[in-house]
């Protein structure tokens, strides 16, 4: 993937740094704003997944880019608090009651409903385009946190991931079958295409899971963040499915939703239960963790679809220039 | 599947060692009532129609429908979360009239 356009000083720094026309990082930390701190954020990350073209891996553990990935974090993780609350100490025993109340209560914007009945062609294809950010690497953030675990949870979550790989099937990946929607409508397939075109908002839901993934200490985050995409998917899914078929999506164009109501059904079970359940009881202290990881995923999703549904709603793209 | 060589090995092709494989398998699967929720099956099972025609479950793991309201059945599509779907987790004893 290529180096993406900086949106500020940090992020220009970044990849000033990784390109090569800079030798050392400026002693600033400070974003310039949400847009400068999300990509850079996004751009330190992407080292840990496919990392970028020209790049030299070693810069994952460059101990000067983690200083300021970590001053990144820190900010980012102060917004989380803000928005989702912090963590809380809670009973273990109650996390997949809570998780099911939590999802319940999710009253964010609905994006599905919108993408139902009367998105148009071109703000479908927006939906998608911003998805693709995640969905062309989906499932990879929550395999980082298997050597993680042990037991029950361990094998509740490569229950999970076996499905999301397609069952070793390459085709079957989901992966790949979002390839086949982005194909119908004429998108490029390649992996981090459109990081240039999407906004903070976008940016955040994925960095919040590198933000997890990668640190040992936001592992149950990172579960309860599982727990909150699976046991939001199957109905948001099927409504994505209705709305590509009112556009004329065929039934390849359409697979990866109608795959999701399906495959999410059996996995938000295993998730509340199996998997966060289970890790709650073996890690009590972290019980809350779980619930706080699930709290960011949903707040950060309900703010990525209004920012979509404010741009629609005033006539505009959601996707930057 | 559990190893079952040894006896297996002996015996001819396609009788008992069959038969006895076609148990076991059938004894290692397992199905289990999820909270409000439908019934996962895992292991070794086979869906299909009163024909026996098969009725492709494309994973592993799967959920059937125990709410009545899914879409896809007999698989759950999450529907049971709009009806408000309530069920325990064990067999139901219906109180004495």
């Amino acid at each position: 993937m290529k180096l993406p356009a900086p949106r500020g000083a940090v992020s220009t720094a970044v990849i000033d740094l990784l390109g090569g026309k800079a030798a050392t990082l400026p002693r600033t930390t400070t974003p310039d704003d949400d847009e400068d701190l999300h990509l850079a954020l996004f751009v330190c990350y992407e080292m840990a997944y496919r990392g970028w073209d020209g790049v030299d891996d070693r810069w994952e553990w460059d101990p000067e880019l983690l200083r300021l990935r970590a001053a990144l974090e820190q900010r980012f993780e102060a917004d989380l608090h803000a928005l989702a609350g912090p963590p809380e100490h809670v009973d273990p025993e109650t996390v997949p009651h809570r998780l099911t109340e939590l999802v319940t209560a999710d009253d964010g914007p609905s994006l599905s409903g919108r993408l139902r009945s009367r998105a148009t062609y071109e703000q479908f294809r927006e939906f998608v385009t911003h998805r693709s950010v995640y969905h062309l690497r989906e499932a990879d953030p929550h395999t980082y946190v298997i050597p993680r675990l042990a037991g029950r949870p361990k094998a509740a979550l490569i229950e999970i991931q076996l499905d999301e790989y397609g069952g070793g099937v390459v085709s079957k990946m989901h992966q790949e079958l979002f390839k086949r929607t982005m194909s119908w409508f004429g998108l490029d397939l390649t992996y981090g295409a459109y990081v240039d075109a999407v906004p903070a908002a976008t940016l955040a839901t994925n960095n919040v899971m590198s933000l997890f993934a990668l640190h040992r200490r936001n592992r149950a985050a990172l579960l309860g963040h599982l727990a909150a995409y699976e046991m939001t998917s199957s109905i948001p899914n099927r409504a994505y499915a209705g709305g590509l078929r009112r556009l004329g999506g065929d039934a390849s164009a359409t697979a990866f939703y109608d795959e999701h109501v399906e495959a999410d059904a059996v996995h938000e079970q295993i998730a509340a239960h199996d998997l966060c359940g289970s890790f709650a009881v073996a890690e009590p202290e972290l019980a809350g963790d779980v619930l706080y990881g699930a709290r960011c995923a949903l707040a950060l999703d309900a703010r990525w679809a209004g920012t979509v549904l404010a741009s629609w709603d005033a006539g505009r793209s959601s996707l930057r220039e | 599947m559990p190893d079952d060589t040894g006896d297996g090995d002996r015996l001819p092709a396609g009788g008992l060692a069959g038969r006895l494989a076609g148990i076991r398998s059938a004894m290692s699967s397992t199905i289990i009532p999820y909270e409000d929720g439908p019934l996962i099956v895992r292991g070794d099972f086979e869906i299909v129609t009163p024909d026996g025609a098969p009725i492709e479950a494309g994973r592993a793991t799967v959920a059937l429908c125990r709410c009545g309201k899914s879409a896809i059945k007999p698989f759950c599509d999450g529907t049971h979360k709009v009806i408000n779907f309530r069920a325990g987790t064990d067999r139901v004893t219906p109180p004495p009239r």
